[in-house]
Order: structure tokens, then sequence, then C-alpha cells
């Protein structure tokens, strides 16, 4: 060992760690795994570009006109109108039902209850019926909410207040969960210095963890709803009307009265064997992703606006 | 304590009377809020349970093993629309398992901050997109370009198309829980592997995807479970829906678990009031609710697995 001179080791040690190969097994899979990403980009772009191109003779020949129409059995004149008011109340009524159940129960998992058997299974419970199959919803929805209704003489049950309903509890998971999320990266330490102060733990609550806490939770919430404007399944099975019918216009009709929504009319016209139909199809989709795409940009915006760390 | 004046004693801490009522009616009303939850559970499976009940009753078992799914002739063939369940999922799983668990590695292991933040948001738009959207995609584009171009299906039709559709939407859930298990696993492991001459190929293949194997089990296993319970992608685009005989062809129309519900609820299919073709759409939402469970619990078990470990 002693015999080879350092002068002589030094250059073949440094040229051996310092030796570049070509890494191209390491290139290749890098080139996999990118192009593997692309491919989810590639179907946005054909999915966007195929029904695009099928909605624009529609919209260039109707103009907003296919906006404002009510629904028909002749392609000529049906138009979204009664889609977007029913896709509105919906989202109405699921903001106001879903939203503060989901964030008053997230306070309570994360600010009051101990951490005892009766958390843990409420905890269980929540995360299991984020997995339940939104058609299954529908189920829950046509078994309780309309056969209430429908007992009670609110119509047949078949409105716009049972599929509100059917949604809320859909999303009320997620509501939950995110705004939890969102409650818990809220640091104890502000906590504490309210405690400090001789504040109540409602008084912390209401006064400094939900504020600190809002933008997560309104980008969370704001998700939830965009997700349940998209569902379709859960609201033709609590009879939600495939097919055109008319409404007189008032208030307690438009809340008992037979309804629609985006996602359903795009099923019902996709179902319609008539080639005009499939033209209407896609200006629907075209309306329902702007529709979706605009409340998921409102919660991107809100995230990025309000996002702080701690 | 006894009896210095002005001394401050527990009692002087509690806060009054009325403060600590608030505090209580503020709990209780949280806890109901989160009870409900609960409520919602019960809901779902006594009235699944009932009316599967109900459906089994009104029945024959040998109704059960008919030649196929055609409710309106009170042939209520399982097999059928587990078969067709099982050929979708499965289809869905070839396409969103490797896409998905390679835009993972990609994310977590190879790209920076910069080009993840551009990246990531390819995988929430498609997860935005409603389903509905995607079913008439695979209908009209999937359909004819990819199914009958490369494997010969007679019609657009056919439940091939439909476990593309399903799979292109299970992708970004796959990604994101296994992106997720891929982050959780220690930045130590990989400071290891690169020390011992590993290059990034092998660190991410041989390093940190078995150090993850729990976290991508769970996805896998989620995603199943999303791809069993999609509803309307099949409704649409895998044709059958007036009922289908029993076929395992993937290139051959055929109906699932949902989209027999989807039918059922709809169209042709409709049903009002009793009867077993009614209450069969309880029955089959029982099994899929089910199957979902299980498949989640069981996913749920790998999660923790992978949040223990380090």
């Amino acid at each position: 060992m002693a015999s080879t001179p350092q002068s002589v080791v030094r250059p073949v040690i440094q040229g051996q760690l310092g030796r570049t190969r070509p890494d191209i097994a390491g290139m290749v899979f890098s080139a996999i795994l990118l192009l593997s990403l692309l491919f989810s980009l590639a179907i946005i772009g054909i999915l966007l570009g195929d029904q695009l191109t099928r909605a624009m003779p529609v919209f260039i020949e109707r103009g907003t006109d296919f906006l404002t129409s009510p629904l028909s059995s002749n392609p000529a004149n049906a138009g979204v109108a009664q889609g977007i008011v029913g896709t509105a109340l919906l989202a109405t009524l699921v903001a106001l039902i879903a939203f503060p159940i989901g964030i008053l129960t997230a306070v309570y998992l994360e600010e009051y209850a101990g951490a005892n058997a009766l958390t843990r299974f409420i905890d269980i419970n929540i995360r299991n019926l984020a997995g339940v199959p939104s058609v299954v919803y529908g189920l829950l929805g046509l078994a309780i909410f309309v056969t209430a209704f429908a007992t009670l003489g609110i119509g047949n049950g078949r409105n716009v207040l049972t599929g509100g309903l059917t949604l809320a509890v859909l999303i009320l998971p997620l509501v939950i969960i995110t705004s939890a999320e969102a409650i818990r990266s809220v640091p104890t330490t502000l906590r504490e210095g309210g405690f400090g102060l001789g504040a109540s733990r409602w008084q912390v609550v209401r006064g400094l963890v939900l504020p600190a806490a809002v933008p997560g939770i309104l980008t969370g919430t704001v998700l939830a709803l965009a997700r349940a404007l998209g569902e379709t399944a859960p609201l033709i099975v609590v009879g939600a009307v495939l097919g055109s019918f008319s409404t007189g216009g008032s208030i307690a009709e438009l809340l008992t009265g037979p309804y629609t929504a985006l996602p359903v009319i795009v099923y019902d016209w996709a179902r319609k064997p008539q080639e005009e139909f499939r033209a209407l199809t896609s200006a629907a989709i075209i309306v329902l992703l702007v529709v979706t795409f605009v409340i998921n940009a409102v919660a991107v915006i809100l995230r990025n606006r309000y996002d702080r760390r701690w | 304590m006894s009896a210095v004046p002005g001394a401050i004693g527990p009692g002087d801490l509690q806060g009054t009377a009325a403060r600590r009522r608030n505090e209580r009616l503020v709990k209780a009303m949280l806890m109901g809020a989160a009870i409900l939850s609960v409520l919602i559970s019960a809901g779902i499976v006594v009235s699944l349970i009932f009316e599967a009940l109900a459906f089994l009753g009104e029945i024959t078992i040998d109704q059960l093993f008919a030649p196929g799914w055609f409710p309106r002739r009170g042939m209520f063939s399982i097999p059928t629309v587990l078969a067709g369940t099982l050929i979708v999922s499965a289809i869905a799983m070839l396409l969103a398992a490797p896409i998905g668990l390679l835009s993972a590695i990609y994310l977590a292991e190879y790209a920076s901050h910069r080009v993840r933040s551009v990246l990531k948001p390819i995988l929430e738009i498609l997860a935005g997109i409603p389903s509905v959207v995607l079913g008439f995609f695979a209908l009209v584009w999937i359909g004819p370009n990819i199914v009958q171009t490369f494997f010969d299906a007679p019609t657009p039709f056919s439940l091939a198309a439909a476990g593309i559709g399903v799979g292109i939407l299970t992708i970004p859930l796959v990604a994101s829980v296994s992106e997720d298990a891929m982050r959780a696993v220690p930045t130590g492991l990989r400071e290891a592997s690169y020390g011992l001459g590993a290059r990034r190929l092998t660190t991410s293949l041989r390093v940190v995807v078995p150090a993850a194997v729990s976290g991508i089990v769970a996805a896998m296993i989620l995603a199943i479970s999303r791809a069993v319970g999609e509803t309307m992608v099949v409704a649409v685009a895998a044709g059958a829906t007036s009922g289908s005989l029993f076929t395992v062809d993937p290139t051959s129309q055929g109906t699932t678990l949902t989209a027999a519900m989807a039918a059922l609820a709809t169209g042709s299919d409709q049903v009002v009031g009793d009867g077993a073709a009614f209450l069969s759409l309880f029955f089959l939402g029982f099994i899929l609710f089910l199957m979902t469970l299980g498949l989640n619990v069981l996913g749920d078990v790998f999660v923790r697995r992978t949040r223990q470990r380090y």
C-alpha cells in the first residue's frame, strides 16, 4: 500500500469519482414520468378541444338564446336556462345547509371534543362517509328527504329542496374534513394567548381561531361546493327532471315544483339518439365547465389572497 | 386560603354563572352538529337495509341468478352487474395505476418546487371535471377513436370506453394519495441513498417507493373504491340502458352496479312506487355501499400504517 505514492493514487480516485457516465436509464425514466403527467394534460386538452368544436356551432347560431331558453324536445330551441336556475338554487341551498353544519362540526372536533371513544367514532364515521359513492347519497335522499317532503304534502317531494338537502349531505364530510384541517393549522400559541387574557373557549374560537382559519375554510368549502354542482347521479335518483317541463316562475313553485340542474341536462341530452342533441350536449357541457371552473378559480384566488404562514 | 380577605380562590376564576351556561350551550350545539354526521350514516344504513330486505322479500333467489339484468322482466342477475363492475374497474385501474403512480413519483421526487406548482394544477383540474362530462367524452371520443379503432368494438358504447373514462377520473386520486405517501418518506433515507452513490432513478425506485409502499397500496385501494362507485361515466358510455345479458367482453355493451342504478332511476326503466324493480335500486345500493365501505376501511388501514412507520 505504502509503495504507491499519493501523487499517483489521487488522480485515479478523482477520475473515478468525477467520472460523468451519461445516465441514460435515468433520463429515459424521467422522460416517462413527465410524459405520464402530461398524459393528463393531453386528456384535458383533447376533451376541451373536442367539446368546444362540437359546441361552437350552437353558440354561433344561437348566441345567448341558448342560455335563456327553457328545455324543449325540439333541439332547435332547447336551452339551459332552467338548468342554470336549478344549479344556482342548489348552490345556495348547499351553501346554507352544509357550510354552517360542517364548520360547526369541525370546530367541535378540533376545539371541544375530548380524546375519547365518541370523538374517535365520529371521526372514523366522517372519514367513511367521505368515501361513500355519490349515488348512494341519492338513495338516502330518496328514502328519507323525498319521503318526508311527500308525507308533509310539499309537492311529491321531488323538488329542489330535497335535491339541495341531498347534495348538502353529500359534501358535508368534505366540508368537515377541510375545515378541521384549516382549524388545526392555527397555532396553539394563539389560543393560549386568548385563554391567558381570560377569554372563554367560545370567545377564543370565535374571536381568534375562526378568523385565522377563514382562508383555509373558505377554500375547502368552495371547492366542495364546486364538487356538489358537478354531481349528477344523486340528483337523478332523488328525482331531478329528465326531459322538459315548464314552471310558473313563482318562488313557491320554484322551490317545490319540478327542477333540473346543468349536469342533469347534460346527462339527459347525452342519452338522446338525435344527432342535433349531440351539439347541444357539448354546449351544455361548456356552460357546466365554465360554472365549475369559475367556482374553482374563486377558491384558488381566496387561497392565494389570504394564505398565510405561521 | 380560608379567610384571608381579598385573596383569590379557584371559585373566582370560574367566571360568572351566565358565562358558564353560555359555554355549555355552545358546546352542546356544536356536539349536536357533530352527532348529525352519525345520524346521516345511520340513515344511509337503515334506508338501504330496509329496502334491500323488502326487495329480497319480493323475489325468489333464482331471480338473482337469471341470465341477465332486466329489472322490468324480473331478471335481477347480480353476477351480470358484478362482472360489469369488475371489468370497468379493472380497465380503469390498468390506466390509472401506472399513470397516477408515475405522475406522483415525478411530482414528489423529480419536479422542482416551481415546476411542481405549474404541473400539479393539471391533476387538480382533471379532478374537477364533472363525471357526466367525462362520460359524454368517453361516448363520443374514446369510444369511436380508441375502443372502436383499436379493439374493434361494434358500437361507440362499450364497457371498455366507460372503463377508460373512469380510469381518467381516478388518475388524480391515485397521484395525490401516492404523492403524499412519498413526501412523508424522511429526507434522511434519500440522503443516505445519494451518499452511497445511488442516482435519482435508483433512489426513487429502490428507496422511496418501497418506503412509501403502504401509502401507494392505499392509493390503489381507494382508487378501486372510487372506480366501483363511479356512476355517470358508466351510465352514459357503457350502453345497455334497458338491461344486459351476462357478459365478460369489454368491447360489448354492458351494465354495472352503478349504471343499473342510474338506469333504474331514470328513463325507460323509471319505476315509480313499489314493485321489485324499484326496490332493486336499494339492493344494488346496499351491495355497492358494502363493497366501497370494505375497500375504504382496508385503504384506511394502509394509510395509517404509513403514518406510524416514521
